[in-house]
């Protein structure tokens, strides 16, 4: 087994966002809400949307997690702001595709933008579920399921 | 492969930490000695599980190359030796925990499958509405959730022991939890989350004051002191082979044999029985009312093999060394700035669980893993004691006696490197 890089891990806009995470509030007026549970680690999370017209309007996050976790809702939250709700279903396919993906397989990094930062996730199965998180919890509260969901 | 060590001569014992060889020792350690990440492998979750001795991996191949057969079932050559093997382990057992009689000793899965059969046998006869279990707030998942189900089946009612902010039971209210409803105590020996070592023969003799029988989970004490269940006077002792250097998939309850008698199968097949009609079964004698089935031959034959060798090596000489360590340990620690340790209880054995302010425990999992060092992250399985310490995580290094001070400054320096990183 050779070395790890774990600066390839913890990139710094990634240290930037777990320092200060973004969008990390109670969202007044909110109309899709969800709690997300990785039951490996004890983190929870709840994604709250406001979404009208088929765009997401705000995003607000609340939550304990580990720096990939925060880091991955912060990053999210940015990146779905604005956008209509197949964009933002469109961004968290390509996302965990790139999570997910072989070692030294492609992935998509020009409709990823700045979440490439994530990039080095794959080589840490144990953490995939850090950073996916997030994006599942979105994703459960776009198609409008109220309860919580767990990465299991 | 070296033998282990005679047990210690009294003027051993009397210096054990400085005569204590880790160096020799690690060597009958076959895993120790790899690598990982490039750095050499530092072994911090022997609470999760513990390494295997070359011994025990040997008794296995040897077990499984000339003995290999089922048991209590052949009348041929084989079968009379795995036979023999399988009691000579069951005797062995006895010995190690100084229970009475060998028919006091059922072999299981491990130290959850060991509370659920005492849950199912004993509570299931014993446990009615409005009873009360007791277990406390250190208890790892396996010890509450047996019981929850227990109580929820009879309409019984679980009640816990507090604990201080150091981890310590907080005995006067224990006593206070007992009354003549209270139908069984339930209580880790030592804690898996904080290292806690309980009191256990007060709280034992509470309940015995009283007349309710008392089950010890003692997973996380038989690899680090000596038990002695006649001593210490519990009615059930379980405890999880893995956790003590032998085999995964074997595990023991000890039972005192006058409640085992009078207490139900917990599972019915073959094995268990003495004769079967389509009518009426008539249950085998002690301890195979309880052996339904194959039981895991091997696997109690390598626990075999890993008692010999920690009681070669001497429980209290291990004691001894590893408290020491621990100390050092948790004065490294204790020196980071940030850093938290959680369980401060006076009497601990083995356990470092520790937060680190702004970084999660997952984060340092990863970048000490980057390191080499194996240790766990996570709930433990405690989850109501995270709550009660108000976090939703800690950090864990959990010690055997092959740990060195060399390993733990390793770990200091890990965490020097996760600051890096992450402050
Ligand atoms: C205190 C305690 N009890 C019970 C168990 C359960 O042991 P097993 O999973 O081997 O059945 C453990 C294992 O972590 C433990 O630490």
């Amino acid at each position: 087994m050779s070395s790890v890089d774990l600066r390839e891990l913890y990139q710094d806009l990634i240290r930037e966002h777990n320092s200060k995470p973004r969008n990390f509030h109670a969202l007044e007026g909110a109309n899709r809400k969800v709690d997300g549970y990785n039951p490996l680690c004890g983190d929870k999370l709840t994604v709250y949307l406001k979404v009208t017209s088929d765009v997401i309007q705000d995003v607000g996050i609340q939550g304990s997690g580990c720096a990939i976790s925060r880091a991955s809702a912060s990053l999210m939250s940015e990146n779905v702001k604005g956008k209509t709700v197949a964009q933002a279903e469109k961004l968290f396919k390509a996302f965990r595709a790139m999570i997910t993906r072989e070692p030294g397989a492609d992935f998509d990094a020009d409709a990823l933008g700045d979440l490439e930062v994530f990039s080095g996730v794959s080589e840490y199965p144990a953490r995939v579920k850090c950073a996916t998180l997030p994006w599942h919890t979105m994703h459960a509260a776009l198609a409008g399921k109220g309860k919580e969901i767990s990465t299991e | 492969m070296t033998a282990p060590r005679p047990a210690a001569s009294p003027r051993l014992a009397e210096r054990p930490a400085r005569t204590f060889d880790v160096a020799r020792i690690r060597e009958d350690f076959p895993i120790l000695k790899q690598q990982v990440h490039g750095k050499p492998l530092v072994y911090l979750d022997n609470a999760a599980t513990s390494q295997k001795p070359q011994v025990v991996i040997d008794t296995l191949v040897r077990y499984l190359t000339t003995i290999n057969a089922n048991v209590h079932r052949g009348i041929h050559y084989l079968s009379a030796r795995a036979t023999d093997e399988f009691e000579g382990a069951r005797a062995k057992v006895r010995l190690f925990l100084n229970a009475a009689e060998d028919r006091e000793i059922i072999f299981v899965r491990g130290a959850t499958e060991g509370i659920n059969l005492v849950a199912h046998s004993y509570g299931r006869q014993h446990i009615g509405p409005g009873d009360e279990v007791v277990i406390s707030h250190m208890e790892h998942h396996s010890n509450i959730v047996p019981w929850q189900m227990l109580c929820q089946e009879r309409s019984a009612k679980l009640r816990v022991i507090p604990i201080n902010d150091a981890g310590e039971l907080l005995l006067d209210e224990y006593e206070k939890l007992l009354n003549p409803r209270t139908k069984l105590v339930s209580i880790v020996h030592v804690s898996n989350s904080l290292g806690t070592v309980n009191p256990i023969e007060g709280i034992i003799a509470a309940a015995h004051s009283r007349g309710i029988p008392v089950l010890v989970d003692g997973a996380q004490a038989v690899p680090h002191m000596a038990v002695d269940v006649r001593k210490m006077g519990c009615d059930f002792y379980v405890f999880s082979g893995h956790k003590v250097f032998g085999p995964t998939g074997i595990g023991v309850v000890y039972g005192r044999a006058e409640l085992l008698e009078a207490m139900p199968p917990y599972q019915g097949g073959g094995d268990m029985i003495r004769s079967v009609t389509f009518e009426k079964t008539t249950y085998n004698s002690l301890p195979y009312k309880f052996e339904a089935g194959t039981p895991d031959v091997s696997g109690a034959i390598g626990l075999g093999a890993a008692i010999d060798y920690v009681t070669a090596l001497g429980l209290d000489r291990i004691t001894a060394y590893e408290h020491e360590l621990l100390d050092y340990g948790a004065r490294r620690l204790a020196a980071i700035d940030g850093l938290q340790i959680i369980g401060t209880a006076k009497d601990k054995a083995s356990i470092l669980s520790f937060v680190l302010e702004g970084v999660h425990p997952h984060d340092i999992g990863t970048i000490l893993d980057g390191e080499g060092i194996a240790i766990r992250t996570g709930h433990h399985c405690t989850q109501p004691l995270m709550d009660r310490f108000g976090v939703p995580a800690t950090a864990r290094a959990s010690l055997a006696f092959y740990n060195t001070r060399e390993e733990i400054d390793a770990l200091a320096q890990g965490m020097q490197r996760v600051i890096e990183v992450l402050k």
